[in-house]
Protein backbone atom coordinates (compact mmCIF):
# COMPACT_ATOMS: atom_id res chain seq x y z
CA UNK A 1 0.00 0.00 0.00
CA UNK A 2 2.66 2.47 1.04
CA UNK A 3 4.70 1.53 -1.96
CA UNK A 4 1.82 2.18 -4.34
CA UNK A 5 1.07 5.57 -2.88
CA UNK A 6 4.71 6.44 -3.07
CA UNK A 7 4.90 5.53 -6.70
CA UNK A 8 1.92 7.71 -7.46
CA UNK A 9 3.42 10.61 -5.62
CA UNK A 10 6.47 10.20 -7.78
CA UNK A 11 4.34 10.20 -10.86
CA UNK A 12 3.04 13.65 -10.11
CA UNK A 13 6.32 15.26 -11.00
CA UNK A 14 6.66 16.30 -14.62
CA UNK A 15 8.59 13.62 -16.40
CA UNK A 16 10.56 13.48 -19.62
CA UNK A 17 8.40 12.79 -22.64
CA UNK A 18 9.73 9.31 -23.19
CA UNK A 19 8.38 8.18 -19.82
CA UNK A 20 5.03 9.87 -20.03
CA UNK A 21 3.84 8.33 -23.27
CA UNK A 22 0.26 7.22 -23.28
CA UNK A 23 -0.92 3.67 -23.56
CA UNK A 24 -0.14 1.36 -26.44
CA UNK A 25 2.31 3.45 -28.35
CA UNK A 26 5.61 2.14 -29.60
CA UNK A 27 8.85 3.99 -29.65
CA UNK A 28 10.07 4.25 -33.20
CA UNK A 29 12.55 1.48 -33.91
CA UNK A 30 13.40 0.87 -37.52
CA UNK A 31 16.36 -1.37 -36.94
CA UNK A 32 16.24 -5.02 -37.93
CA UNK A 33 15.35 -7.26 -35.02
CA UNK A 34 18.45 -8.67 -33.47
CA UNK A 35 17.39 -12.23 -34.37
CA UNK A 36 17.25 -11.51 -38.11
CA UNK A 37 20.69 -9.99 -38.13
CA UNK A 38 22.25 -12.82 -36.26
CA UNK A 39 20.48 -15.33 -38.45
CA UNK A 40 21.90 -13.68 -41.55
CA UNK A 41 25.43 -13.42 -40.28
CA UNK A 42 25.82 -16.60 -38.30
CA UNK A 43 27.50 -19.52 -39.94
CA UNK A 44 25.14 -22.17 -38.60
CA UNK A 45 24.38 -25.12 -40.84
CA UNK A 46 21.59 -24.32 -43.36
CA UNK A 47 18.32 -26.35 -43.16
CA UNK A 48 18.03 -29.46 -45.28
CA UNK A 49 16.43 -28.84 -48.66
CA UNK A 50 12.81 -30.06 -48.97
CA UNK A 51 13.95 -32.35 -51.74
CA UNK A 52 15.62 -34.57 -49.18
CA UNK A 53 12.78 -34.73 -46.67
CA UNK A 54 9.57 -36.69 -46.61
CA UNK A 55 6.17 -35.11 -47.07
CA UNK A 56 3.58 -35.38 -44.33
CA UNK A 57 0.25 -35.66 -46.04
CA UNK A 58 -3.05 -34.40 -44.75
CA UNK A 59 -4.74 -37.29 -42.97
CA UNK A 60 -6.77 -39.27 -45.46
CA UNK A 61 -10.54 -38.99 -44.99
CA UNK A 62 -11.78 -41.42 -42.40
CA UNK A 63 -13.74 -44.21 -44.12
CA UNK A 64 -15.90 -44.39 -40.98
CA UNK A 65 -16.83 -40.72 -41.17
CA UNK A 66 -20.49 -39.76 -41.30
CA UNK A 67 -20.66 -36.59 -43.30
CA UNK A 68 -23.90 -34.70 -42.89
CA UNK A 69 -24.91 -31.53 -44.65
CA UNK A 70 -26.47 -28.61 -42.82
CA UNK A 71 -28.18 -25.83 -44.74
CA UNK A 72 -28.28 -22.73 -42.57
CA UNK A 73 -30.12 -19.45 -43.15
CA UNK A 74 -27.70 -16.55 -43.42
CA UNK A 75 -28.30 -12.83 -43.58
CA UNK A 76 -25.80 -10.16 -42.74
CA UNK A 77 -27.08 -6.73 -41.63
CA UNK A 78 -23.82 -5.18 -42.77
CA UNK A 79 -24.93 -5.90 -46.32
CA UNK A 80 -28.58 -4.96 -46.05
CA UNK A 81 -29.17 -4.94 -49.77
CA UNK A 82 -28.10 -8.55 -50.25
CA UNK A 83 -30.77 -11.21 -49.97
CA UNK A 84 -30.83 -13.88 -47.28
CA UNK A 85 -29.25 -17.11 -48.44
CA UNK A 86 -28.95 -20.73 -47.41
CA UNK A 87 -25.35 -21.63 -46.66
CA UNK A 88 -24.37 -25.31 -46.69
CA UNK A 89 -21.90 -26.83 -44.28
CA UNK A 90 -20.71 -30.42 -44.01
CA UNK A 91 -19.69 -31.93 -40.72
CA UNK A 92 -18.40 -35.35 -39.70
CA UNK A 93 -20.97 -36.50 -37.16
CA UNK A 94 -18.35 -38.70 -35.45
CA UNK A 95 -16.49 -35.58 -34.42
CA UNK A 96 -19.61 -33.61 -33.48
CA UNK A 97 -21.65 -33.68 -30.31
CA UNK A 98 -25.13 -35.20 -30.39
CA UNK A 99 -27.20 -32.01 -30.50
CA UNK A 100 -27.86 -29.45 -33.22
CA UNK A 101 -26.35 -26.80 -30.96
CA UNK A 102 -23.11 -28.82 -30.86
CA UNK A 103 -23.06 -28.80 -34.65
CA UNK A 104 -23.67 -25.04 -34.77
CA UNK A 105 -20.94 -24.36 -32.21
CA UNK A 106 -18.56 -26.63 -34.10
CA UNK A 107 -19.28 -24.80 -37.35
CA UNK A 108 -18.68 -21.49 -35.63
CA UNK A 109 -15.48 -22.66 -33.96
CA UNK A 110 -13.90 -24.58 -36.78
CA UNK A 111 -15.45 -23.65 -40.09
CA UNK A 112 -17.13 -20.26 -40.20
CA UNK A 113 -16.75 -17.83 -37.26
CA UNK A 114 -19.21 -15.41 -38.86
CA UNK A 115 -22.18 -17.72 -38.23
CA UNK A 116 -24.36 -15.98 -35.67
CA UNK A 117 -26.84 -17.54 -33.27
CA UNK A 118 -27.96 -17.11 -29.66
CA UNK A 119 -27.09 -19.75 -27.11
CA UNK A 120 -26.42 -19.81 -23.44
CA UNK A 121 -27.22 -22.70 -21.13
CA UNK A 122 -27.03 -25.62 -23.62
CA UNK A 123 -29.57 -27.54 -21.51
CA UNK A 124 -32.96 -26.15 -22.43
CA UNK A 125 -33.45 -23.79 -19.53
CA UNK A 126 -32.63 -20.39 -21.02
CA UNK A 127 -34.54 -20.56 -24.30
CA UNK A 128 -31.90 -18.63 -26.23
CA UNK A 129 -31.24 -21.14 -28.99
CA UNK A 130 -34.84 -21.37 -30.23
CA UNK A 131 -34.84 -21.83 -34.01
CA UNK A 132 -36.58 -23.68 -36.78
CA UNK A 133 -34.85 -27.02 -37.33
CA UNK A 134 -36.07 -29.24 -40.16
CA UNK A 135 -39.28 -27.26 -40.30
CA UNK A 136 -40.16 -27.41 -36.61
CA UNK A 137 -39.46 -24.79 -33.99
CA UNK A 138 -37.40 -26.15 -31.14
CA UNK A 139 -34.37 -25.48 -28.99
CA UNK A 140 -31.14 -26.38 -30.75
CA UNK A 141 -29.70 -27.66 -27.47
CA UNK A 142 -32.55 -30.14 -26.97
CA UNK A 143 -32.76 -31.29 -30.59
CA UNK A 144 -30.71 -34.32 -31.55
CA UNK A 145 -28.98 -34.30 -34.90
CA UNK A 146 -30.83 -36.88 -37.00
CA UNK A 147 -28.24 -39.63 -37.27
CA UNK A 148 -29.27 -40.44 -40.83
CA UNK A 149 -26.31 -38.81 -42.55
CA UNK A 150 -27.95 -39.02 -45.95
CA UNK A 151 -30.68 -36.62 -44.90
CA UNK A 152 -29.81 -32.96 -44.98
CA UNK A 153 -30.78 -30.71 -42.11
CA UNK A 154 -32.17 -27.24 -42.69
CA UNK A 155 -31.97 -24.58 -40.01
CA UNK A 156 -33.88 -21.30 -40.14
CA UNK A 157 -34.51 -18.57 -37.60
CA UNK A 158 -37.89 -18.59 -35.85
CA UNK A 159 -40.53 -18.23 -38.60
CA UNK A 160 -42.03 -14.85 -39.51
CA UNK A 161 -39.74 -12.81 -37.28
CA UNK A 162 -37.55 -9.91 -38.27
CA UNK A 163 -34.02 -11.24 -38.62
CA UNK A 164 -31.29 -9.38 -36.76
CA UNK A 165 -28.55 -11.56 -38.19
CA UNK A 166 -28.40 -15.18 -39.39
CA UNK A 167 -30.34 -17.22 -36.81
CA UNK A 168 -30.96 -14.33 -34.42
CA UNK A 169 -34.56 -13.06 -34.52
CA UNK A 170 -35.80 -9.74 -33.21
CA UNK A 171 -38.05 -10.58 -30.25
CA UNK A 172 -38.77 -7.02 -29.16
CA UNK A 173 -42.45 -7.30 -29.97
CA UNK A 174 -42.68 -10.63 -28.12
CA UNK A 175 -41.17 -9.14 -24.97
CA UNK A 176 -43.35 -6.05 -25.23
CA UNK A 177 -46.40 -8.28 -25.33
CA UNK A 178 -45.12 -10.23 -22.34
CA UNK A 179 -44.74 -6.96 -20.45
CA UNK A 180 -48.27 -5.93 -21.40
CA UNK A 181 -49.89 -8.79 -19.47
CA UNK A 182 -48.24 -7.66 -16.21
CA UNK A 183 -46.47 -10.91 -15.42
CA UNK A 184 -46.20 -10.43 -11.68
CA UNK A 185 -48.34 -10.97 -8.59
CA UNK A 186 -50.89 -8.19 -8.15
CA UNK A 187 -52.43 -7.93 -4.69
CA UNK A 188 -53.74 -5.22 -2.45
CA UNK A 189 -54.54 -7.09 0.75
CA UNK A 190 -51.70 -8.09 3.02
CA UNK A 191 -51.34 -11.75 3.94
CA UNK A 192 -53.55 -12.77 6.88
CA UNK A 193 -50.63 -13.87 9.05
CA UNK A 194 -48.48 -10.95 7.99
CA UNK A 195 -45.82 -13.21 6.61
CA UNK A 196 -46.40 -14.78 3.22
CA UNK A 197 -49.15 -15.47 0.71
CA UNK A 198 -50.11 -19.08 1.25
CA UNK A 199 -51.64 -21.51 -1.20
CA UNK A 200 -53.34 -24.85 -0.82
CA UNK A 201 -51.65 -27.78 -2.48
CA UNK A 202 -54.42 -28.07 -5.04
CA UNK A 203 -54.11 -24.37 -5.90
CA UNK A 204 -50.39 -24.78 -6.33
CA UNK A 205 -50.95 -27.75 -8.59
CA UNK A 206 -52.91 -25.53 -10.99
CA UNK A 207 -49.66 -23.78 -11.85
CA UNK A 208 -47.92 -26.96 -12.93
CA UNK A 209 -47.40 -26.95 -16.67
CA UNK A 210 -47.54 -23.15 -16.67
CA UNK A 211 -44.64 -21.94 -14.56
CA UNK A 212 -42.13 -24.08 -16.49
CA UNK A 213 -42.41 -21.91 -19.59
CA UNK A 214 -39.04 -20.38 -20.47
CA UNK A 215 -40.39 -17.89 -23.03
CA UNK A 216 -38.29 -19.25 -25.88
CA UNK A 217 -40.98 -18.06 -28.37
CA UNK A 218 -41.03 -21.42 -30.18
CA UNK A 219 -44.80 -21.76 -29.81
CA UNK A 220 -45.70 -18.18 -30.69
CA UNK A 221 -43.64 -18.25 -33.86
CA UNK A 222 -45.08 -21.64 -34.87
CA UNK A 223 -48.61 -20.22 -34.85
CA UNK A 224 -49.86 -19.14 -38.31
CA UNK A 225 -52.35 -16.85 -36.62
CA UNK A 226 -49.47 -15.13 -34.81
CA UNK A 227 -47.56 -14.85 -38.09
CA UNK A 228 -50.34 -12.75 -39.59
CA UNK A 229 -51.47 -10.84 -36.49
CA UNK A 230 -48.42 -10.50 -34.25
CA UNK A 231 -49.06 -6.78 -33.74
CA UNK A 232 -52.28 -7.38 -31.83
CA UNK A 233 -52.67 -11.09 -31.12
CA UNK A 234 -50.66 -11.99 -28.02
CA UNK A 235 -49.64 -15.46 -29.16
CA UNK A 236 -49.56 -18.76 -27.28
CA UNK A 237 -46.51 -18.10 -25.08
CA UNK A 238 -47.80 -14.82 -23.71
CA UNK A 239 -51.33 -16.20 -23.29
CA UNK A 240 -49.94 -19.16 -21.36
CA UNK A 241 -48.14 -16.71 -19.11
CA UNK A 242 -51.32 -14.70 -18.79
CA UNK A 243 -53.18 -17.83 -17.71
CA UNK A 244 -50.41 -18.59 -15.23
CA UNK A 245 -51.42 -15.40 -13.38
CA UNK A 246 -55.15 -15.85 -13.94
CA UNK A 247 -54.92 -19.32 -12.43
CA UNK A 248 -52.84 -18.15 -9.48
CA UNK A 249 -55.00 -18.24 -6.33
CA UNK A 250 -52.90 -15.49 -4.72
CA UNK A 251 -53.47 -12.95 -7.47
CA UNK A 252 -56.33 -10.50 -6.86
CA UNK A 253 -56.51 -8.86 -10.28
CA UNK A 254 -57.93 -11.91 -12.05
CA UNK A 255 -60.95 -10.05 -13.42
CA UNK A 256 -58.86 -7.17 -14.76
CA UNK A 257 -56.53 -9.65 -16.40
CA UNK A 258 -59.47 -11.37 -18.09
CA UNK A 259 -60.98 -8.05 -19.16
CA UNK A 260 -57.72 -7.09 -20.82
CA UNK A 261 -57.94 -10.22 -22.96
CA UNK A 262 -61.64 -9.92 -23.76
CA UNK A 263 -61.44 -8.40 -27.23
CA UNK A 264 -61.40 -9.75 -30.74
CA UNK A 265 -57.62 -9.66 -31.18
CA UNK A 266 -55.61 -10.31 -28.01
CA UNK A 267 -57.04 -13.75 -27.27
CA UNK A 268 -59.59 -14.71 -29.91
CA UNK A 269 -57.17 -14.72 -32.83
CA UNK A 270 -56.40 -18.20 -31.51
CA UNK A 271 -58.15 -20.55 -33.93
CA UNK A 272 -57.03 -23.73 -32.13
CA UNK A 273 -54.51 -24.57 -34.82
CA UNK A 274 -52.50 -26.30 -32.07
CA UNK A 275 -49.05 -25.94 -33.60
CA UNK A 276 -48.03 -24.38 -30.29
CA UNK A 277 -48.47 -27.46 -28.13
CA UNK A 278 -47.06 -29.64 -30.84
CA UNK A 279 -43.82 -27.70 -31.02
CA UNK A 280 -43.19 -26.76 -27.37
CA UNK A 281 -39.68 -28.03 -26.54
CA UNK A 282 -40.58 -28.14 -22.86
CA UNK A 283 -43.64 -30.32 -23.45
CA UNK A 284 -46.09 -27.72 -22.16
CA UNK A 285 -49.58 -27.17 -23.53
CA UNK A 286 -50.23 -23.51 -24.41
CA UNK A 287 -53.33 -24.54 -26.37
CA UNK A 288 -54.89 -25.94 -23.22
CA UNK A 289 -54.09 -22.77 -21.29
CA UNK A 290 -55.72 -20.65 -24.01
CA UNK A 291 -58.74 -22.97 -24.05
CA UNK A 292 -59.04 -22.55 -20.28
CA UNK A 293 -58.96 -18.76 -20.63
CA UNK A 294 -61.62 -18.87 -23.33
CA UNK A 295 -63.72 -21.18 -21.21
CA UNK A 296 -63.43 -18.98 -18.14
CA UNK A 297 -64.44 -15.95 -20.22
CA UNK A 298 -67.40 -17.80 -21.76
CA UNK A 299 -68.79 -19.21 -18.53
CA UNK A 300 -68.16 -16.37 -16.12
CA UNK B 1 -10.66 -8.14 9.20
CA UNK B 2 -10.73 -5.13 11.49
CA UNK B 3 -7.46 -3.81 10.18
CA UNK B 4 -8.67 -4.23 6.64
CA UNK B 5 -11.75 -2.19 7.33
CA UNK B 6 -9.68 0.49 8.98
CA UNK B 7 -7.48 0.69 5.93
CA UNK B 8 -10.53 0.89 3.69
CA UNK B 9 -12.02 3.72 5.68
CA UNK B 10 -8.75 5.57 5.58
CA UNK B 11 -8.69 5.20 1.84
CA UNK B 12 -12.22 6.48 1.53
CA UNK B 13 -11.38 9.48 3.63
CA UNK B 14 -8.43 10.11 1.39
CA UNK B 15 -10.66 9.93 -1.62
CA UNK B 16 -13.08 12.46 -0.19
CA UNK B 17 -10.48 15.13 0.53
CA UNK B 18 -10.12 17.28 -2.54
CA UNK B 19 -6.39 17.44 -3.06
CA UNK B 20 -6.26 13.69 -2.67
CA UNK B 21 -7.77 13.14 -6.12
CA UNK B 22 -4.26 13.12 -7.42
CA UNK B 23 -3.55 9.91 -5.57
CA UNK B 24 -6.45 8.17 -7.23
CA UNK B 25 -5.60 9.16 -10.76
CA UNK B 26 -3.24 6.63 -12.34
CA UNK B 27 0.19 7.79 -13.26
CA UNK B 28 -0.36 7.50 -16.97
CA UNK B 29 -3.26 9.94 -16.90
CA UNK B 30 -1.42 12.73 -15.11
CA UNK B 31 0.59 13.90 -18.08
CA UNK B 32 -1.47 16.22 -20.25
CA UNK B 33 -0.53 14.39 -23.42
CA UNK B 34 -2.03 11.15 -22.18
CA UNK B 35 -5.20 12.93 -21.07
CA UNK B 36 -5.96 13.90 -24.64
CA UNK B 37 -5.30 10.47 -26.06
CA UNK B 38 -7.54 8.75 -23.53
CA UNK B 39 -10.56 10.95 -24.00
CA UNK B 40 -13.45 8.95 -25.35
CA UNK B 41 -15.10 10.62 -28.26
CA UNK B 42 -18.25 8.46 -28.45
CA UNK B 43 -21.36 10.55 -28.94
CA UNK B 44 -24.24 9.70 -26.64
CA UNK B 45 -27.80 10.91 -26.67
CA UNK B 46 -30.69 10.39 -24.31
CA UNK B 47 -33.63 8.47 -25.71
CA UNK B 48 -37.15 8.40 -24.43
CA UNK B 49 -38.64 4.94 -24.04
CA UNK B 50 -41.04 5.49 -26.93
CA UNK B 51 -38.18 6.49 -29.17
CA UNK B 52 -36.10 3.55 -28.13
CA UNK B 53 -38.85 0.99 -28.57
CA UNK B 54 -40.80 2.32 -31.52
CA UNK B 55 -38.84 4.66 -33.75
CA UNK B 56 -35.61 2.71 -33.74
CA UNK B 57 -37.50 -0.57 -34.06
CA UNK B 58 -39.48 0.72 -37.03
CA UNK B 59 -36.30 1.94 -38.67
CA UNK B 60 -34.58 -1.40 -38.12
CA UNK B 61 -37.52 -3.32 -39.47
CA UNK B 62 -37.30 -1.49 -42.76
CA UNK B 63 -33.98 -3.12 -43.50
CA UNK B 64 -34.49 -6.48 -41.80
CA UNK B 65 -35.85 -9.44 -43.76
CA UNK B 66 -38.76 -11.47 -42.42
CA UNK B 67 -37.70 -15.04 -41.83
CA UNK B 68 -39.39 -17.73 -43.96
CA UNK B 69 -42.59 -19.18 -42.51
CA UNK B 70 -45.37 -20.96 -44.45
CA UNK B 71 -43.04 -22.42 -47.03
CA UNK B 72 -40.59 -23.98 -44.57
CA UNK B 73 -42.78 -25.09 -41.68
CA UNK B 74 -43.18 -28.86 -41.64
CA UNK B 75 -46.63 -30.08 -42.77
CA UNK B 76 -48.41 -31.39 -39.69
CA UNK B 77 -51.92 -32.60 -39.04
CA UNK B 78 -52.40 -29.63 -36.71
CA UNK B 79 -52.07 -26.69 -39.06
CA UNK B 80 -52.87 -28.51 -42.30
CA UNK B 81 -56.07 -29.79 -40.70
CA UNK B 82 -56.88 -26.30 -39.51
CA UNK B 83 -56.39 -24.63 -42.88
CA UNK B 84 -58.41 -27.41 -44.54
CA UNK B 85 -61.22 -26.67 -42.10
CA UNK B 86 -61.15 -23.04 -43.14
CA UNK B 87 -60.91 -23.76 -46.86
CA UNK B 88 -63.75 -26.28 -46.82
CA UNK B 89 -65.87 -23.93 -44.73
CA UNK B 90 -65.24 -21.04 -47.11
CA UNK B 91 -66.08 -23.12 -50.17
CA UNK B 92 -69.23 -24.55 -48.61
CA UNK B 93 -70.56 -21.25 -47.30
CA UNK B 94 -69.42 -19.36 -50.41
CA UNK B 95 -71.15 -21.92 -52.62
CA UNK B 96 -74.26 -21.79 -50.47
CA UNK B 97 -74.51 -18.00 -50.64
CA UNK B 98 -73.75 -17.96 -54.34
CA UNK B 99 -76.35 -20.54 -55.16
CA UNK B 100 -78.87 -18.81 -52.91
CA UNK B 101 -78.30 -15.49 -54.62
CA UNK B 102 -78.53 -17.05 -58.07
CA UNK B 103 -81.70 -18.86 -57.07
CA UNK B 104 -83.22 -15.55 -56.04
CA UNK B 105 -82.42 -13.75 -59.27
CA UNK B 106 -82.99 -16.79 -61.53
CA UNK B 107 -86.67 -16.03 -62.30
CA UNK B 108 -85.73 -12.56 -63.53
CA UNK B 109 -82.95 -13.90 -65.75
CA UNK B 110 -84.99 -16.76 -67.05
CA UNK B 111 -82.66 -19.40 -65.61
CA UNK B 112 -83.98 -22.68 -64.30
CA UNK B 113 -82.28 -23.62 -61.05
CA UNK B 114 -85.08 -25.73 -59.63
CA UNK B 115 -84.09 -29.00 -57.99
CA UNK B 116 -85.77 -31.19 -60.60
CA UNK B 117 -84.05 -29.40 -63.48
CA UNK B 118 -80.61 -29.54 -61.81
CA UNK B 119 -81.03 -33.22 -60.93
CA UNK B 120 -81.99 -34.07 -64.47
CA UNK B 121 -79.03 -32.14 -65.89
CA UNK B 122 -76.63 -33.78 -63.41
CA UNK B 123 -77.96 -37.27 -64.21
CA UNK B 124 -76.91 -36.85 -67.84
CA UNK B 125 -73.20 -36.54 -66.93
CA UNK B 126 -70.95 -39.60 -67.22
CA UNK B 127 -70.19 -41.51 -64.02
CA UNK B 128 -66.45 -40.70 -64.06
CA UNK B 129 -67.32 -37.01 -63.67
CA UNK B 130 -70.34 -37.44 -61.45
CA UNK B 131 -68.78 -39.61 -58.78
CA UNK B 132 -65.56 -37.63 -58.10
CA UNK B 133 -67.47 -34.34 -58.09
CA UNK B 134 -70.01 -35.65 -55.64
CA UNK B 135 -67.28 -37.19 -53.49
CA UNK B 136 -65.28 -33.94 -53.34
CA UNK B 137 -68.24 -31.78 -52.41
CA UNK B 138 -69.37 -34.40 -49.92
CA UNK B 139 -65.87 -34.51 -48.43
CA UNK B 140 -65.84 -30.74 -47.94
CA UNK B 141 -69.06 -31.14 -46.01
CA UNK B 142 -68.11 -34.20 -43.97
CA UNK B 143 -64.63 -32.93 -43.11
CA UNK B 144 -65.90 -29.56 -42.01
CA UNK B 145 -68.67 -31.16 -39.95
CA UNK B 146 -66.51 -33.71 -38.16
CA UNK B 147 -63.76 -31.18 -37.57
CA UNK B 148 -66.37 -28.84 -36.13
CA UNK B 149 -67.06 -31.44 -33.47
CA UNK B 150 -63.37 -31.38 -32.55
CA UNK B 151 -63.52 -27.61 -32.22
CA UNK B 152 -66.51 -27.89 -29.91
CA UNK B 153 -64.59 -30.34 -27.73
CA UNK B 154 -61.56 -28.06 -27.62
CA UNK B 155 -63.75 -25.16 -26.58
CA UNK B 156 -64.62 -27.24 -23.53
CA UNK B 157 -60.85 -27.56 -22.94
CA UNK B 158 -60.90 -31.31 -23.44
CA UNK B 159 -59.18 -33.66 -25.94
CA UNK B 160 -56.46 -31.09 -26.38
CA UNK B 161 -53.29 -33.03 -25.53
CA UNK B 162 -50.80 -33.62 -28.34
CA UNK B 163 -51.61 -37.31 -28.61
CA UNK B 164 -55.38 -36.79 -28.67
CA UNK B 165 -55.12 -33.99 -31.22
CA UNK B 166 -53.06 -36.21 -33.48
CA UNK B 167 -55.42 -39.16 -33.13
CA UNK B 168 -58.64 -37.20 -33.58
CA UNK B 169 -57.12 -35.28 -36.48
CA UNK B 170 -56.38 -38.41 -38.49
CA UNK B 171 -59.63 -39.99 -37.32
CA UNK B 172 -61.54 -37.06 -38.79
CA UNK B 173 -59.64 -37.35 -42.08
CA UNK B 174 -60.44 -41.07 -42.30
CA UNK B 175 -64.01 -40.78 -41.14
CA UNK B 176 -64.83 -37.89 -43.46
CA UNK B 177 -63.34 -39.73 -46.43
CA UNK B 178 -65.37 -42.86 -45.74
CA UNK B 179 -68.50 -40.79 -45.19
CA UNK B 180 -67.88 -38.78 -48.37
CA UNK B 181 -67.51 -41.92 -50.46
CA UNK B 182 -70.68 -43.25 -48.85
CA UNK B 183 -72.55 -40.05 -49.65
CA UNK B 184 -71.25 -40.04 -53.21
CA UNK B 185 -72.50 -43.58 -53.72
CA UNK B 186 -76.05 -42.63 -52.70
Amino acid sequence: MALRLASRRLALKPMPYAFSRSMATTVGNTKEPLGAISEATSSSSPPLSPKHTTTIKEPSPDPESKIKTFHIYRWNPDEPSSKPKMQSYTLDLNKTGPMILDALIRIKNEVDPTLTFRRSCREGICGSCAMNIDGVNTLACLCRIPTDAGKETRIYPLPHTYVVKDLVPDLTQFYKQYKSIKPYLQRDTPPPDGREYRQSKSDRRKLDGLYECILCACCSTSCPSYWWNSEEYLGPAVLLQSYRWIADSRDEKTEQRKDALNNSMALYRCHTILNCSRTCPKGLNPALAIAEIKKSLAFQ
Amino acid sequence: MLSQRAAQQALRRLAVQRPAYRYIVPAAVTSSNALVSQRRLAATANLSEAQATDEILAKQRLSRPVSPHLSIYRPQITWYGSILNRITGSILSGGFYMFGALYLVAPYLGWHLETAVLAAAFAKWPLVVKFPLKAIVAWFFTYHSFNGVRHLMWDMASMISNKQVNQTGWAVVGLSTVAAVGLALL
